[in-house]
């Protein structure tokens, strides 16, 4: 029996890694008036579908694609969201 | 020394390698497409620098992946030499021959320039030509260079005397005023404790032929050819 699901993959810079897009981006905030906002930290966002048999090994897939490649674990953590879509018998 | 330079889809500086090591130096030379996975006949892989797979992620990140990576793994853990430059100093860290990471210039620019730069040991394949401390100009051209390493990693390569070259003034002061991308430590370039692989993100490349006023980097590879292979 395999299953669909739909992961919503968040990469974050570490809290030790200065992240100058976000100062920049804080600035531009403030600029707007909004005076009060601070801590801004650019991110990334990556959405995939994938195929496993339940939702434990849908989560070692992940882990796996999130450590070798969508986050590099020197400089970014990683977090997803798990939607099982369909099942196929 | 054989020398074969990896070709992945957007390097944009496999040529101007090729006319230093082949051009210049006259030493046999093959371009490495990074679907190859026999490098056995090379001594010297060079990962040269430019944009692959569009920097698209991270740069260097799915390069990682390319088939010839295995191969070069294994040529390093043979003691055999590996360069990268630019991109591939970014690869290199990728891929985990090289500790820590190269991230976001401090200030956002892309940074293309020529700098000073000092070369911390002259007792290594790569540095032989020069003098310790020696002040050299090499152009930088990039937007994700500044050395990124967690502080055990750090103190581990002061430790072992891993950085090669620092950005510094004009008279050798390293400081914070002569570090265009904010890289800590002011790392310029390192190598791994063997010493047989090194990642640099300043061209000596493109500072190796007088025809285009630069000379620098031509020690770099001079050097090597005093190593018999």
């Amino acid at each position: 029996m395999a299953n669909k699901y739909h992961a919503r993959i968040y990469v974050t810079l570490r809290s030790s890694v200065l992240d100058p897009a976000g100062v920049a981006v804080e600035s531009g905030i403030k600029q707007m008036g909004y005076q009060g906002v601070t801590g801004v930290r650019i991110g990334k966002y990556i959405e995939l579908e994938l195929t496993a048999t339940d939702e434990s090994d849908a989560k070692t897939q992940l882990d796996q694609i999130c450590d070798r490649l969508l986050a590099n674990p020197v400089i970014e953590n990683y977090c997803f969201e798990l939607t099982q879509l369909a099942t196929n018998h | 020394m054989k020398v074969g330079i990896i070709v992945f889809p957007g390097s944009n500086c496999d040529r101007d390698m090729a006319t230093v090591t082949q051009g210049i130096l006259n030493l046999p030379t093959r371009m490495i497409w990074h679907q190859e996975t026999d490098i056995s006949d090379i001594d010297l892989v060079v990962i040269p620098g430019g944009f692959s797979y569009g920097d698209y992620l991270r740069c260097g990140a799915i390069a990682r992946f390319s088939p010839v990576m295995n191969s070069i793994i294994n040529h390093a853990k043979q003691g055999k030499y590996v360069l990268g430059i630019c991109n591939g100093f970014q690869v290199l860290t990728e891929v985990g021959l090289l500790p820590g990471a190269l991230i976001r210039n401090r200030d956002l620019h892309f940074i293309c320039d020529r700098v000073p730069l000092v070369v911390q040991r002259n007792d290594l394949l790569w540095t032989s030509k020069y003098q310790e401390k020696q002040v050299v100009t090499f152009p930088i051209a990039h937007g994700e260079g500044r050395y990124y390493a967690d502080p055990e990693t750090l103190k581990a390569l002061e430790d072992n005397n891993q950085v090669i070259f620092r950005y510094c003034s004009a008279a050798g002061e390293i400081n914070s005023e002569n570090n265009p991308n904010g890289s800590l430590n002011n790392i310029a370039g390192i190598i791994n404790p063997q010493g047989n692989v090194l990642g640099m993100m300043p061209h000596p490349e493109r500072a190796s032929d007088a025809a285009i006023g630069a000379t620098d980097g031509k020690a770099m590879f001079e050097s090597l050819l005093m190593v018999n292979c």
